[in-house]
């Protein structure tokens, strides 16, 4: 750790005192080092980050306006939407920012597998990712309650009721969830508590997530650990102005939905008020829960089917073992990358499917995907490991930059380990 | 690489090319950040359906001489109060000169029976007794503040306390001989 250099007699006063300005310069500023040949697939982390932190922002505004009641709730989001000053657009940008944080973290996952971030000694990190990942979905779905019209209603019904396919228990659970005999005003109350909580909990769980992140400090696309400083630049003003420009181009993909197709994302019946006496015709959670829900259907069993959803994500804590290869980047992998992007094809078919109703053909390919899903990761992930030659690593991230491109080096070690060759 | 990057352009015109570059940017950062940061703002102002209520009517006929009534205006109390004319006497023959917030009375009534006024202390907010029979009126026959005891007069001038300024009146018409709209 070394002092902070500064002239600025108040900076240094303060530091003397509380030293958050050296803590901020060794955290995201000059003092923390990145691999220097982090790609735009890096961007996604600070991304997401700053994705929560306008969620927050924007759910704080929108809470000042919003009534958590079956009476009300309805008609106070309409209210938002027409009588607030820009209540449209502080509600518009909540909404897609939901659509956008999950775009980003998925792309953010998809990223960590390509590139095995997973693997040692990145495993707590990856966990703590998961953990995000979680929270999000049950921060987003209890979100998805609030406006309290028809898609709310009955997406708060099916979802809680997965947890009624547990034998004995269930119902003691949904009914505890509930607050009552139906999705009813104790549901909406809670649910509005606990949304408002759990972003608070995410930052805590983004904390700790950054803070194993400069443990082990950043992945990059090689996939080899950095060795000394020729491998590294400082994060700050190296990244920090390559995260401003990929955040410049992410604001205008992001406010396109906002202005101009802000409800591309959402479904008309939920512009319906609630009615707990009709279902709509065709209930679907929203995009990015459905590969999740065709994995629930793909299988014609209740108890089943809800396990096998949740299997489908706590499959992936398990990665950093699954996974037998020594080597991290799938660059080096010549079978497993093919695989790679077979999986993602697999993700792509089960959101298909998960969108489309519950008839054939959908019902056996929605199975046979499902079935892929499980295999990439249990069967196909550990065999490829054994298997697979990989090709040689380079020596350093240096070494590899010297030669033009991230082409190997002649073969040394492909460990892909941090002993040097 | 960063090394290289810095001697490569190292001169002079190179530095204020970038100087510019980034004081630009940082330029049409901080005008994009408060053009983003408007819209949460002006969303905690009055809502338009907040706006739609600034109107209130109150029908006179009632209110004998000598009674008051508060009515709502705002989500704030008025007091319209019906004076007698010994109370339009006290307010009248008052020396404005003396007065803390000058004011003559005919300034702050339309017709002389009814005084209309915001009930709000100008000290800090509280509403002040003297609309009903039995709570004090204050020195000055008027109002009178129990938080901080501030005294008002039969035409809600401030004469005594803490109060800076007289109870203001909302502004109002009278759209029948016993009927106003207030707002």
């Amino acid at each position: 750790m070394s002092e902070l250099n500064t002239n600025n007699p108040a900076l240094k006063w303060l530091e003397a005192r509380l030293p958050i300005v050296s803590f901020v310069d060794h955290s995201l500023g000059s003092k923390y080092p990145a691999p220097k040949n982090l790609s735009y697939w890096w961007n996604f982390g600070s991304l997401a980050g700053i994705v929560l932190v306008i969620m927050i922002l924007s759910g704080v505004f929108l809470a000042m306006n919003y009534t958590a009641h079956v009476d009300y709730a309805f008609n106070s989001v309409e209210r938002i939407m027409r009588d607030v000053n820009y209540g449209w657009l502080i509600r518009y940008i909540h909404m897609n920012g939901a659509s956008m944080f999950f775009i980003v973290v998925y792309i953010h996952i998809f990223r960590g597998l390509y590139y095995g971030s997973y693997k040692p000694p990145r495993e707590v990190l990856w966990w703590l990712g998961l953990v995000i990942m979680l929270l999000m979905m049950a921060t987003a779905f209890m979100g998805y309650v609030l406006p309290w019209g028809q898609m709310s209603f009955w997406g708060a019904t099916v979802i809680t009721n997965l947890f009624s396919a547990f034998p004995v228990v269930g119902d003691y659970i949904v009914t505890l969830l509930w607050g009552g005999f139906s999705v009813d005003n104790p549901t909406l109350n809670r649910f509005f508590a606990l949304h408002f909580l759990l972003p608070f909990v995410l930052v805590g769980v983004v904390i700790l997530h950054i803070w194993a992140l400069h443990q082990a400090k950043s992945n990059n696309p090689l996939g080899i650990d950095m060795k000394g400083p020729n491998d590294a630049i400082p994060f700050h003003p190296y990244y920090t102005i390559k995260d401003l420009y990929g955040l410049g181009v992410f604001m205008m993909f992001f406010m396109f939905f906002v202005f101009w197709a802000p409800n591309y994302m959402g479904h008309p019946d939920n512009y319906i008020p609630a009615d707990p006496m009709v279902t709509p015709a065709h209930i679907v959670p929203e995009w990015y829960f459905l590969p999740f829900y065709a994995i629930l259907r793909a299988v014609p069993d209740k108890l089943g089917g809800v396990l096998l959803m949740f299997a489908a994500i706590l499959v992936l804590a398990a990665l950093p073992w699954l996974d037998t290869s020594k080597v991290r980047s799938a660059a080096f992998r010549p079978i497993y990358k093919w695989f790679f992007w077979l999986f993602a094809v697999d993700a792509v078919v089960l959101g298909y499917i998960g969108a489309m109703p519950a008839e054939e053909p959908y019902v056996t390919i929605g199975q046979i995907a499902t079935a892929y899903y499980f295999f990439h990761w249990i069967v196909l992930l550990p065999l490829i490991g054994w298997f697979e030659k990989p090709r040689p690593l380079p020596e350093s991230i240096s070494a590899a930059a010297r030669k033009g491109k991230a082409e190997p080096a002649p073969l040394t070690n492909n460990l892909g380990t941090t002993e040097k060759a | 690489m960063a090394d290289t990057a810095h001697t490569a352009h190292g001169s002079s015109e190179g530095e204020s090319r970038r100087d510019f570059l980034l004081y630009a940017t940082t330029a049409v950062g901080v005008v994009g950040a408060g053009l983003a940061v408007w819209p949460f703002i002006h969303s905690m102002n009055p809502a338009a359906d907040v706006l739609a209520l600034s109107s209130t009517e109150v029908d006179l006929s009632p209110v004998a001489e000598g009674q008051a009534i508060t009515v709502t205006w705002r989500g704030k109390p008025v007091f319209v109060r019906h004076r007698t004319a010994e109370e339009i006497e006290m307010a009248r023959s008052t020396d404005v000169s003396e007065l803390r917030d000058p004011q003559t009375d005919e300034e702050r009534v339309k017709k002389p029976e009814w005084l209309i006024a915001i009930g709000i202390c100008t000290h800090l907010g509280c509403v002040p007794l003297g609309q009903k029979p039995g709570e004090p009126k204050g020195e000055f026959g008027g109002y009178f503040c129990p938080c901080h005891g501030s005294h008002y007069d039969t035409s809600g001038r401030i004469r005594k306390g803490p109060a800076p300024l007289n109870l203001p009146v909302p502004g109002y018409e009278f759209i029948e001989d016993q009927r106003i709209v207030i707002g």
